[in-house]
């Protein structure tokens, strides 16, 4: 038998304009973790998905076993037991646990289900993995960590021994982090194989066993993680070495430019309010994080703030005007931007193109416009000098249509265009989901050069690591409400992890305290 | 650039792809006559120069029912409703110059008005309470013709039915409207010698009307904007109102823009004085054949003219497989070339699977591979939109 469960050998994929995959090696072992690693748009998604079969490669083969195999299309990728989880979960959010599990492999006997079967094979599977679930519940009504789980259950349900998990802990908790590190070592222990996409590189540290690291579509390399560090891997993937620690100068306190008093937001999912009696300040020159897990009211508060959506009670103030219910524009022009939380929904037009979207918010200003008639040749221009300055990569340059650039080049566009305005107050929500290390550090740059220049930041982020090093100020959310206030420097991941998971609250600590412990 | 020649190539395949279809039907019913008839359907549209008119002539009408659809699908709506803004646009231009006198341009102005306020409905319901316009514009396009109906046969003045030729000659009809060129030949759109050159009463310059307004239409999507926005709305309701766009604004604009065209549509057909509106007990095709205009044309409001104008030329063509076939073979035939164009976006994706985009040639000029007929010129600029539906 051979060493190697999978190999993807040589595989090369063009794309109109640009090389994907360029001579592409990947050897997964028998039992180990093997991290993918590399920047937005190096080709690791490609790289799935001709394994996935998805697409076909110009150039390479795959192996399984050491015998030569042709994927043509997912379900061939099933039979040779290869399953994913996905970024962004594939379930459908009405259908219990179960019947996602069995959803497209439901045993049955003459059309009729049979569920009392799969149901004793999900519940075995779970118990010898510790994957708990309800399979009577509703997605919709689980939280994130429950669905991943789901997920990969459905792998296990379909008896596949060879996992992929696409960027799984962006969704998690820092414990529900540890409980899937775990899980992935039990699964070696049973001898199946593992590859692990992902930008962060403690948790490759902490879980993988080689690491193959991808850089604009090229093979740089299979490492072992003991023989390596963290910053060897972040320089094989970027081509130069990067900060972990954020600079920041000392900080100049200007006036307030936010003030949120009392902002509640009725939800559209249930009866209770999503935000309750919200109330905070930000000041120029000060970065503000607005941290929680997802699904916490920051979403709600950021419609609510921005415009996107009506609050039913408090006022938000910016720069001494009343703006509870200005119009989107008019806050906009008051020297509001806007980094959204969901860059397809909201940040993209994705069938206009890369310069069409780079002036989405400005279309409409003299310089880009003269009696209605828009300057193409400024606009191309515009998009141009944008372009350049923040490394937006892209096939076509500036008329290349946005759906076919890759995430996080998606991402650079919006956080590019967002600063360029140079807005008095930037509401940035996650803005370095899906960026790699090194385009991280750029953003969180702009982040503090903002902050340094003496405009306000509200940044909400669910990545620990970037709440802890980017903010001056931290306010945890929970259940719709503020329940801390941190200064990052005095406190501790394990700290914040309590406060976002609603065991501690800064404000109830009296009465809670007795029912937290009991 | 590429992308526009795809769009192209696409149509004209549906095109071959419904017309074999066609000559095998023909094949199959009459073989010893399919082929020299399918000849003369093929070459009638310029046999004679008063054909080469007839096909101008209802062209222009089928531009702008094509435009009004294309407008709207570019904004994401489905404006299935240009029958009845088609249909309300001629009965108001009519109106206008049976009823008040006006002259022509007034008349063609009432048309507009009339158009626009039948789409204005759909499209106000569309945003305040998300209403499907489909079904909307669907129930308008009945109330429009039932409306139109009722108001030729019951418009009094002096006793008499105004709109009726009894109002005007003795008469014995009573389901058609009275002829302009009795009731008011200032109404009828001008032939400026036209009508001489083509030797045909059906030549006026409303063609030169519909491909006037066609360019101002890719103009206003293309280059001004609020075609910007509008486009913008039609992609991505979430991300216009994310950038600050008014998008419920302009989901009514672009229903009132949609419905002015298809209500021109409706004036130029009925003010040409070659035709009276007749009272109808079914909806009016020519709004439907906008549709298929749009959808063979990918949605450009240039492609429209060429897809108008083709459609415009089989149905001429058609007209000569009679009396060896039936008159309902030619209806058969434009049918499934309608169908099939429906798949033009279909055969689109598959081309531009096999037409290699080179990055190399992004900003050249056009690849000289394949003799690009003219209205992939106007198309290059339009490539993104090339994309929707």
């Amino acid at each position: 038998m051979s060493e190697y469960v999978i190999e993807m050998l040589n595989i090369t994929k063009e794309f109109p304009g640009i090389k994907a995959n360029d001579n592409i090696t990947l050897q997964l072992k028998h039992g180990e973790v093997h991290a993918l690693l590399g920047e937005n748009g190096a080709g690791k998604s490609t790289l799935m998905s001709v394994l996935f079969g998805l697409y076909q490669p110009e150039a390479g083969v795959i192996k399984k076993d050491g015998k030569e195999v042709k994927i043509n299309n997912p379900n061939d990728a099933n039979a040779l037991h290869i399953g994913m989880v996905h970024q962004h979960f594939k379930l459908v959010e009405i259908f219990t646990v179960l019947d996602n599990i069995i959803l497209g492999a439901e045993p049955n006997k003459l059309g009729f289900l049979k569920k009392a079967e799969a149901r004793k094979k999900v519940l075995e599977l779970s118990e010898k993995y510790g994957l708990q679930v309800d399979p009577d519940a509703k997605i919709e009504d689980i939280s994130v960590g429950m669905q991943q789980r789901v997920e990969i259950l459905k792998m296990l349900y379909r008896d596949n021994d060879i996992l992929i998990f696409d960027e799984p802990t962006a969704v998690l908790t820092p414990q529900e982090i540890d409980e899937l590190m775990e899980i992935m070592r039990n699964f070696t222990k049973e001898g199946k194989s593992i590859l692990f996409i992902t930008h962060k590189l403690n948790e490759i540290m902490a879980v993988a066993d080689r690491c193959t690291v991808l850089r604009k579509g090229k093979y740089m390399g299979t490492v072992n993680i003991k023989d390596t560090t963290k910053e060897e891997l972040s320089r094989m993937m970027v081509g130069r070495d990067v900060k972990f620690e954020v600079d920041k100068k000392p900080q100049k306190l200007g006036d307030v430019v936010l003030d949120v008093q009392h902002v509640t937001v009725p939800s559209k999912l249930h009866s209770n309010n999503a935000v309750k009696d919200v109330s905070f300040q930000v000041r120029a020159g000060e970065i503000v994080c607005l941290a929680g897990i997802e699904g916490n009211g920051q979403t709600q508060f950021v419609y609510a703030l921005t415009g996107l959506d009506k609050m039913s009670h408090g006022k938000i103030t910016m720069l001494g005007h009343d703006i509870t219910k200005a119009k989107i524009r008019e806050r906009s022009k008051l020297g509001m931007s806007h980094i959204p939380e969901d860059r397809h929904k909201h940040g993209l037009v994705l069938d206009f193109s890369l310069e069409q979207n780079l002036v989405l918010q400005r279309y409409w200003q003299p310089q880009f416009q003269k009696y209605g008639f828009i300057k193409n040749k400024e606009v191309r221009k515009y998009a141009e000098r944008l372009i350049r300055e923040n490394d937006i990569r892209s096939g076509q340059g500036p008329i290349t249509v946005a759906r076919s650039m890759s995430g996080g080049n998606q991402q650079k566009a919006i956080v590019a265009r967002e600063i360029d305005k140079n807005p008095e107050l930037l509401v940035a929500v996650q803005p370095t989901r899906g960026l790699d290390v090194g385009a991280i550090e750029g953003v969180h740059k702009q982040l503090v050069a903002q902050r340094d220049a003496g405009k306000a930041v509200l940044l909400v982020s669910l990545e620990l690591e970037e709440v802890m090093s980017v903010p001056d100020r931290i306010l945890v959310m929970y259940e719709g409400e503020i329940v801390g206030e941190f200064d990052p420097k005095k406190t501790t991941v394990q700290e914040l992890g309590l406060y976002m998971a609603g065991a501690k609250n800064m404000y109830r600590d009296v009465e809670q305290k007795g029912g937290a412990e009991a | 650039m590429k992308k526009g020649l795809i769009s192209v190539l696409s149509s004209v395949i549906s095109i071959l792809v419904g017309l074999l279809f066609g000559l095998l039907l023909l094949i199959i019913v009459n073989p010893a006559q399919a082929f020299p008839k399918f000849g003369e359907m093929l070459t009638a549209g310029v046999s004679s120069a008063p054909k080469f008119a007839k096909v101008l002539y209802q062209a222009a009408p089928l531009i702008m029912t094509g435009l009004s659809v294309a407008f709207a699908f570019k904004t994401g709506l489905f404006n299935i409703g240009a029958s009845g803004q088609y249909t309300v646009g001629a009965f108001c231009a009519l109106a206008c110059g049976i009823i008040f006198q006006m002259p022509w341009w007034v008349c063609l102005l009432a048309s507009v008005v009339a158009g626009a306020v039948w789409g204005f409905f759909p499209g106000l319901f569309k945003s305040l309470f998300n209403v499907n316009e489909v079904i909307t514009s669907i129930m308008f396009n009945w109330i429009g013709m039932m409306a139109v109906n009722l108001l030729c046969m019951n418009l009094l003045k002096g006793g008499l039915n105004i709109m009726l030729p009894t109002a005007w000659v003795s008469s014995p009809i009573k389901d058609r409207t009275a002829a302009l060129s009795y009731a008011n030949p200032n109404a009828m759109i001008p032939k400026m010698g036209l009508d001489k050159l083509f030797n045909s009463n059906f030549m006026n310059i409303s063609i030169f009307i519909a491909i006037i307004v066609a360019v101002i239409m890719w103009v206003i999507l293309n280059r001004t904007t609020f075609g910007y926005e509008l486009k913008a709305c039609g992609f991505n309701k979430n991300a216009s109102i994310y950038a600050g766009i008014n998008a419920k604004r302009n989901i009514v604009l672009s229903m009132v823009i949609a419905g002015a065209l298809a209500g021109l549509g409706g004036g130029i057909y009925y003010l040409a004085g070659t035709a009276e509106y007749t009272i109808q007990k079914v909806l009016l095709s020519m709004g439907f054949n906008g549709i298929s205009v749009a959808l063979l044309a990918t949605s450009n409001p240039i492609g429209t003219i060429f897809s108008a104008l083709f459609i415009s030329y089989i149905q001429v063509g058609g007209e000569s497989l009679q009396p060896v076939f039936a008159k309902e073979m030619i209806d058969i035939i434009i049918a499934v070339i309608i169908y099939l164009s429906a798949f033009a976006l279909l055969t689109k994706t598959i081309l531009s699977k096999y037409i290699r985009l080179d990055k190399s040639n992004v900003n050249a000029e056009p690849a000289p591979v394949v003799a690009a007929p003219k209205p992939a010129e106007p198309a290059k600029s339009a490539e993104s939109e090339g994309e929707q539906a």
